[in-house]
């Protein structure tokens, strides 16, 4: 179904495609855990261009395709490629194309794995364009929600944090809205959810935009928490209390359900204090273990 | 009918522009690029009398014809408006404008974030998602643009 298509927006996946990658991310957690070696990408190539810092994202998609038998090559960063000589990303992608068998980009710019996608034959994966979107992050991260609580549907799901800025977030409300779920948005006025990503979700979805996390706590399954970025705001002192009212601690923890989450696409910086790592709930880790799985199943439908 | 007569002659050669939303009139010659400079014989009436829309703006340019992308650049903000070809007096040709579903090369992205607004070799291509009010998404970047973001944002 996704066999050599590009996923550079969370509708580029349907709702039977998230089921297959689902089904297939637990196969390789298996195949994982048993330390059995997989050939299934054998001679297969991935190129990789990061134009933008990536820990998670890069590791965990070289991680895979590696787990999956087969090779990757990349650009160690922006600075030392054509990029920096001033090529276009429609030029780049046309020489990888003979390169590569499949191309994972993240760039600054918003549309540019859309861009990237226009100029090739092969797959584009998106791994973040700009503050547009982030769809194989909202992959692992229905994942994790389906495997921590047993299921996406009937979840309240409360997002807190830059909501304005953060790919992630958009990406996973757009698909939220395909299950029976409830959202709530925290976050200051200036990080708000932007009206274009608003306008793209049915009219009949629950969506409500709150401004105090304590209101919601109680009823929330899933805390998706964000980094609020401090470049963001001109004064340091409003920084200083807007992460004040948002960071989680133990106290915020003691509010929730038994069975409920928290859950963070990392890096965290002070929106989780650390005295939340030892509790059951913090899924954030797991999370970003999910990755791998998730990555490999996605590269196997789209290569298989 | 006989009103708007009375206020706008009628012209030998060129075209006619009509059902423009009222008040839009000006922002139509600012598309097709008519200002002062301009040599031709133009009537433009502003708020006259419609059956169809109660006010409206008309506007007659003599020997003029109006380019594909001009047209489409006209029905963002004109989206009913009826275009006549008028040939010594009689008209020729008169059709709706029809604002494309795909529009392609008609404007530029408002989010100067977008990798459109680079030297890429693309151009702006936004889907139709609303003609009343209008409002158009990026097809690379996703973002939305009312009509006046995307009036002022016309290539």
């Amino acid at each position: 179904m996704l066999r050599n298509r590009s996923v550079v927006s969370i509708a580029d996946i349907g709702n039977d495609e998230l089921s297959e990658i689902f089904r297939i991310a637990d196969d390789m957690e298996k195949s994982l855990k048993s330390g059995k070696s997989l050939a299934l990408m054998n001679g297969k190539i991935m190129a990789t261009f990061f134009y933008e810092p990536s820990t998670r994202t890069r590791l965990s998609f070289e991680s895979a395709m590696h787990r999956l038998g087969g090779s990757v090559i990349s650009v160690a960063e922006a600075k030392s490629s054509s990029f920096a000589k001033g090529e276009t990303l429609a030029d780049t992608v046309r020489m990888a194309e003979g390169y590569s068998d499949i191309i994972v980009i993240r760039h600054s710019m918003e549309g540019a794995a859309r861009l990237a996608s226009r100029f090739t034959n092969k797959p584009i994966i998106n791994a973040g364009d700009g503050s547009g979107q982030h769809p194989t992050q909202t992959v692992l991260d229905l994942y994790t929600i389906k495997k921590e609580l047993g299921d996406i549907n009937g979840k309240t799901v409360t997002i807190v944090g830059d909501l304005r800025y953060g790919r992630t977030v958009h990406s996973l409300l757009l698909a939220l809205a395909r299950f029976d779920t409830k959202v709530n948005l925290v976050s200051p006025p200036m990080l708000k959810i932007p009206d274009y990503v608003m306008s793209m979700l049915p009219r009949d979805f629950r969506v409500d935009v709150v401004d105090d996390l304590q209101s919601v706590i109680e009823d929330t399954d899933v805390l998706y928490v964000t980094r609020i970025q401090k470049e963001r705001f001109s004064d340091p002192n409003e920084y200083q209390s807007v992460i004040g009212s948002y960071s989680i601690s133990n106290e915020t923890v003691g509010s929730m359900k038994q069975k409920s989450i928290i859950m963070h696409p990392l890096p965290r910086v002070d929106e989780i204090l650390p005295e939340v790592d030892l509790s059951p709930k913090a899924a954030y880790f797991r999370q970003a273990n999910n990755g791998v799985p998730v990555r490999m199943a996605m590269i196997s439908l789209i290569l298989g | 009918m006989e009103e708007q007569t009375l206020k706008i002659s009628k012209i030998k050669d060129g075209t006619v522009i009509d059902h423009i939303p009222p008040g839009k009139a000006l922002k139509v010659l600012s598309i097709l690029r008519i200002d002062e400079k301009d040599g031709n014989s133009i009537s433009i009436g502003i708020r006259v009398m419609s059956k169809r829309l109660g006010q409206k703006d008309v506007i007659k340019i003599e020997n003029r014809d109006l380019e594909k992308f001009e047209v489409d650049k006209i029905s963002l903000i004109a989206p009913d408006a009826t275009i006549s070809i008028v040939k010594n007096y009689e008209i020729t040709e008169k059709f709706s404008v029809d604002l494309p579903q795909r529009l392609v090369g008609i404007v530029k992205c408002s989010n100067t974030n977008c990798i459109t607004n680079t030297k890429e070799p693309v151009v702006g291509e936004f889907t139709l998602l609303s003609k009343h009010p209008l409002q158009i998404r990026c097809n690379y970047c996703e973002r939305t643009m009312n009509e006046k973001e995307a009036t002022a944002s016309l290539f």
